[in-house]
């Protein structure tokens, strides 16, 4: 239960960080929070020639509003997420989704871009970022670009990023008013992965829905969006919908896993259920 | 640079130094450099929590930081959580009168986490006290011991009473089930010595 030996870099800003990762290329991995990465390395399920430590970057760590978005760092840890009164103000499904990632200890140490780039498709962060339409800013040795969340991911545990490149910062577009949102998702255990889980967002003007995200996560090799059901929602009266048909409609071109935690059959039907109930609870915050 | 690292770190108070290899965990420095072994280690992969400790006075689990990672950090262990050697903390006493232990393995995680837990929650809700144990197993308590020992910290440091001494003798809704056996220093007996 000991990793194998590495080279530990310990950069202190994203232009080092970033060389530093360089010179490795695949031979190296980065280091955030380490509430996933560790784990891995020390059952010995991956090995690296080096460890690039992002904790002494300062400049990774911060929350801020800007243009109509909140940008959070991607150091930023998981309890500060957790606490910040922006987010609370502005994308609290985030907060609301924090509470549900591991235990407070973890989310101590855990951080938004760790979660995010190691990309678990069971995984709480990468279903708000599918959901929320947010933005994923990385570095590398060319300079910075920009990924759509749901350009993210390729599969299980498996980002766009190349080897060579940083997550630096997540975007989240601010909806606007009479939005409401709600994540659900049932685990075996408080603080488990979830079995089955969604993120669901939606904007109600005039009565009807103008906007609708359902995102879906533990049903696939990544978090999926509802593309389907979310066609089906805007521009209906938000008042009157039959739920269990939305949930069903979320859940239908979905052929989830079936492990030894749930059969892809219960799954299907839980997180039918869920997208049901996010929904209620979408709706209910969003005409306050 | 696999080589191994000078590091320098505050535990519990002390200035501590001691050369270790990137790979080496902050539990096992703890353990084993700096000779602290309070620092439980059992599953060495973030799932039991028995290896918690306070860096920078967050509660983590120092079997997911490397030790390097925590130089010039400041690091309370299980040792650095009691008044002054010999004695116990709020919690710790507690955990001895509700039978919050039996095997004792989890608890220095357990005593660590509770102290964090309730310095930012002092009045959590039943609901609240069992979220936040969530992060730590045990494997002979079946918990309720354990729940109890957080009530009763709460009550106590709420300034309610301690464990044995409900106030004129009136019955305790709610509490430990040493709640009226005698008690020494404050502390329930529930252990009578055997006849010789």
């Amino acid at each position: 239960m000991k990793p194998a030996p590495f080279t530990y870099e310990a950069p202190t800003t994203l232009a080092e960080a970033v060389d530093v990762l360089g010179r490795y290329g695949d031979e190296a991995k980065v280091l955030a929070g380490g509430q996933s990465l560790v784990p891995v390395l020390a059952l010995r399920l991956a090995r690296f020639e080096a460890l690039v430590d992002l904790n002494r970057v300062d400049e990774l760590a911060y929350v801020r509003e800007d243009d109509g978005a909140v940008v959070i760092g991607a150091m930023t840890r998981q309890a500060t997420v957790e606490a910040d009164p922006l987010v609370a103000r502005s994308v609290p499904v985030l907060a609301e989704a924090t509470r549900l990632i591991g235990h407070f200890q973890i989310r101590n140490r855990g951080t938004l871009g760790g979660s995010i780039a190691h990309g678990d498709p069971a995984a709480e962060y990468p279903a708000v970022v599918t959901a929320l339409d947010a933005t994923v800013t990385v570095a590398g040795p060319g300079g910075q670009r920009q990924i759509a969340a749901t350009d993210l991911y390729d599969g299980p545990m498996t980002s766009t990023l190349s080897d060579d490149e940083i997550l630096a910062a997540v975007s989240f577009p601010v909806w606007g008013p009479g939005s409401g949102f709600a994540v659900r998702e049932m685990a075996r255990r408080e603080g488990d992965f979830a079995t089955a889980g969604t993120v669901v967002g939606v904007t109600v003007a005039d009565g009807k829905i103008s906007r609708a995200a359902i995102s879906l996560f533990g049903m696939g090799p990544v978090p999926l969006r509802a593309r389907a059901a979310e066609a089906h929602l805007v521009g209906a009266d938000a008042s009157g919908l039959d739920l269990t048909e939305v949930g069903a409609a979320a859940v239908a071109d979905v052929d989830p896993p079936s492990d030894v935690h749930a059969s892809g059959r219960y799954r299907t039907r839980v997180a039918s259920r869920l997208v049901a109930r996010a929904l209620e609870s979408a709706l209910q915050e969003a005409n306050r | 640079m696999t080589d191994p690292h000078p590091i320098t770190m505050t535990v519990n108070g002390q200035e501590r130094s001691a050369i270790v290899e990137p790979r080496k965990t902050l539990a096992d420095v703890l353990r084993e450099d700096m000779r602290l072994t309070g620092t439980h280690l059992a599953c060495e992969h973030g799932v039991c929590g028995a290896c918690t400790v306070l860096l920078d006075g967050e509660a983590v689990r120092s079997c997911l930081v490397f030790g390097v990672q925590a130089d010039g950090a400041e690091v309370t262990t299980v040792e650095g959580i009691a008044p002054a050697p010999g004695e116990l903390s709020d919690v710790q006493a507690a955990f001895r009168d509700c039978h919050g232990l039996q095997c004792g393995f989890c608890t220095p995680g357990f005593v660590v986490s509770i102290h964090a837990f309730l310095e930012k929650n002092p009045s959590p809700s039943e609901e609240e006290i069992r979220s936040g144990l969530s992060g730590n197993l045990c494997r002979c308590t079946g918990y309720t011991g354990i729940v109890n020992a957080v009530r009763q910290v709460v009550r106590e440091r709420a300034g309610g009473a301690p464990a044995g001494s409900p106030p004129n003798g009136e019955q305790p809704t709610e509490g430990p089930p040493t709640q009226g056996v005698p008690t020494i220093a404050g502390h329930a007996v529930t252990t009578l010595p055997s006849a010789p």
